[in-house]
């Protein structure tokens, strides 16, 4: 196959780029310790959630020190909790799960965002440094009113916490 | 000789497929015009639940029929030109009758959602994720329409044979390849979506089973997802490689190259799907490293391709007279529709493919996904690559199809030109607001409870953007249609016979090993075996239909 030195010199250039690409990714992964959502959350079908410990009463729980967990039930068209409360300088694992249909879950212009599907519940952990105050938002259409879908994290200052 | 003359028969049906397939991107258009002023809150003509049909109808005609029609038509074309002409009438309107009447069944659901006395409908958006449930004649459609595009493919199939046992020892014809490879990835992509629909969503949207899993019902339309992008790209790159450099006046650069390209569209989309679940739960992150590393190997093939095809223009520009370094893009036909349309297309895939980059970096694709981003984005790909090919093709194979000239063919310039301006506009916009957070899909993306902290302009101004976007969009359109409906009013006249002339580098050039289909086929479904055998395992562990819960009917005017 006969191919122009010029087609060869992008053809290697291309390969090479591609390789930088994948080696960034994995090094945010890896290196830097960004984890991905995955399956450690284990799963719960819908009928459970009622006489679910952690989903029948979504909640934030302090857990120990400056780690807290928080169960969320997502359905048409309301977070539950609505508003989550957390001290500044906490650890953070949120638990999402479905009562109805595939929602999302963003904390707006984060990287905090997550499918939320039936069946599955989603666990990402935040470090919230700073006081601040965050919207949700549902990103996956879910319904009717999926436009009306949307919730709070508020990170509040230390002396300001009254516990969970 | 024009294409009609010649074959009047295939060229009434590659007619018949187009007209249905521009008159899909007519409604869906006009629809995305609707839905762009409403988002944005500058005219709002109906509920805010409506916008959800409206969605759904925007979505499905656009990337499921659109694309689907003008695909079967494009390749009737290749094929009957290559292969001189279609063996079976009856095959033939036997597929396209089919594809008609699946989306004819699956549209009226779609279109009964706007009307309130009937509880028929299906705003399920086109990626109808379980447990939302459309109507069963949504899922029957959709199903007859894909069996529609198998047949069609068995007809070309048949067709290249009958020609390889005339013409023994012959190099598959360039176009014919493509088509072939291109059917090969549709058929082993549609599987996916067919089991999903066959096995899961029919037989639950008529209560024959109680519930379905949603994260293996979703994982299954994402085997198919991906892969249709490809199934929409691919020929719209059969028309870059083999029509674009002669409306340049030069010539193709490497016809080996090109099959190597196609090939590897082949091996590398389809074990990817899972890109479009990195926040799914339930889907171990090994699983989601293997897609995106696969994902990256998808650019390979696009990047070969941007050196080969503007190094096919530029050789026509200095054939024209053109020199320097830059100075041969003068001397580019640029006053050819049919020549701007893919330039600009080709362009804007360009920047496409850059934000495609970023989606398929798995970590920073957590600041994106599901936000405006990912619309901006795709009206990129297969709202330019794809949709403004098309429109260009339409204008370069009118002449063919009809035996008219193209008239107004200035208009047509101005024409593409405006889908440029106005999608640069648009999606430029939708990729800053994505960063900001604001969601795609939805109705009215203001909320009660925060602003958005917009870091350079406003969000007032990014919503201009998008809505003053749309508006040159919805006038580019009509340019088109004004430009082909004047054309089509033209009398009948002589027009030479479509010739594309030889590529520099030859198919002789190319091993003979490209041509041995089984050989790619075999080694793209052993890719897919690795991406996907565990995850479907472990997702299925569990029981094929656990866990779920209820169905949810999906109707506008609910609440």
């Amino acid at each position: 196959m006969d191919i122009q030195k010029h087609e060869k010199l992008w053809l290697v250039a291309g390969v090479a780029f591609i390789v930088l690409l994948i080696a960034t990714v994995v090094y945010g992964t890896v290196g830097a310790g960004v984890s991905m959502v995955d399956d450690s959350g284990g799963t719960i079908a819908p009928d459970e959630i009622p006489d679910d410990d952690r989903f029948g009463e979504p909640r934030v729980e302090h857990v120990e020190g400056d780690e807290y967990e928080v169960y969320v039930v997502s359905r048409m068209f309301i977070f539950q909790p609505g508003t989550v409360e957390v001290p500044e300088g906490s650890t953070v694992t949120f638990y999402i799960t479905s009562a109805d249909v595939i929602h999302g879950y963003q904390l707006v212009g984060t990287n905090v965002n997550t499918m939320v599907i039936p069946g599955q519940i989603a666990e990402i952990t935040v470090e919230f440094d700073e006081p601040a105050e965050y919207g949700v938002v549902c990103n996956e259409y879910c319904g009717s009113g999926h436009h009306d879908m949307e919730g709070m994290v508020e990170v509040v200052p230390e002396d300001e916490w009254e516990g969970a | 000789m024009a294409f009609v003359d010649d074959y009047p028969f295939e060229a009434k049906v590659v007619r018949r497929l187009l007209l249905f397939a521009l008159s899909a991107l007519a409604v869906g258009g006009a629809f995305g015009l609707i839905q762009t002023l409403h988002r944005t809150g500058f005219l709002r003509i109906m509920e805010s639940s409506t916008y959800y049909t409206v969605l759904t109808v925007h979505g499905v005609l656009l990337v499921l029929v659109f694309t689907t029609f003008f695909i079967l038509g494009l390749f009737t074309w290749a094929i009957a030109k290559d292969l001189d002409g279609l063996p079976s009438r009856r095959l033939t309107w036997g597929w396209v009758a089919l594809v008609h009447v699946g989306t004819l069944l699956a549209a009226i659901p779609m279109f009964a959602g706007f009307v309130e006395f009937t509880d028929l409908s299906a705003d399920v958006l086109f990626t109808f994720y379980a447990p939302m449930q459309a109507h069963s004649l949504f899922y029957i459609g959709a199903a007859l329409l894909i069996v529609g595009t198998w047949v069609a493919g068995f007809d070309w199939i048949r067709t290249w044979l009958r020609w390889k046992n005339a013409n023994p020892g012959d190099r598959v014809p360039l176009r014919t390849y493509m088509v072939l490879i291109t059917m090969a990835l549709w058929y082993i992509a549609t599987l996916g979506v067919a089991v999903e629909v066959v096995f899961f969503l029919i037989p639950w949207s008529l209560g024959l089973i109680e519930t379905v899993d949603p994260l293996l019902t979703r994982t299954l339309f994402w085997f198919f997802g991906h892969p249709v992008v490809y199934f929409w790209l691919m020929p719209a790159y059969l028309v870059w490689y083999t029509v674009f450099p002669k409306l340049a006046d030069g010539r193709l650069l490497s016809d080996p190259l090109a099959r190597l390209v196609f090939v590897l569209f082949l091996l590398s989309s389809i074990p990817v799907g899972i890109h479009h679940q990195y926040l799914d739960p339930g889907i171990a992150e090994g699983y989601k490293v293997v897609a995106m590393s696969n994902t990256m190997f998808v650019l390979l093939p696009s990047l070969i391709t941007f050196f080969t095809v503007i190094a096919s223009i530029e050789y026509g520009a200095r054939r024209r007279g053109g020199t320097g370094v830059f100075g041969w893009l003068r001397n580019l036909p640029w006053d050819r529709p049919a020549f701007t349309g893919v330039a600009f297309a080709g362009l804007l895939f360009a920047a496409g493919g850059f934000s495609g980059m970023v989606n398929a970096g798995m970590n920073i694709n957590y600041l994106v996904h599901n936000t405006a981003w990912v619309p901006g984005h795709f009206h990129l790909t297969v709202g330019t690559a794809v949709a403004l090919t098309f429109m260009a093709t339409t204008y370069y194979l009118l002449p063919q199809l009809t035996g008219k000239e193209l008239r107004w063919r200035k208009l047509g310039v101005w024409q593409t030109a405006l889908w440029f301006v106005g999608m640069v506009l648009f999606s430029n916009a939708l990729h800053r607001q994505g960063l900001e957070g604001v969601p795609r899909r939805t109705a009215e993306p203001q909320y009660q409870g925060f602003d958005y902290d917009v870091a350079t302009g406003s969000m007032a101004e990014l919503d201009l953007q998008v809505a003053f976007g749309g508006v040159i969009l919805t006038l580019s359109l009509l340019l088109f249609y004004a430009v082909v409906i004047r054309s089509l009013l033209g009398a009948r006249t002589q027009i030479d016979s479509e010739v594309m002339p030889e590529p520099l580098s030859g198919a002789e050039n190319a091993p003979k090993v490209l041509d041995d289909f089984r050989v790619w086929i075999g080694i793209s479904i052993l890719l897919i075996l690795v991406a996907y055998t565990i995850p479907f395992v472990s997702i299925a562990a569990d029981g094929l239909l656990e866990p779920g819960g209820p169905a949810y009917p999906m109707i506008a005017w609910y609440g």
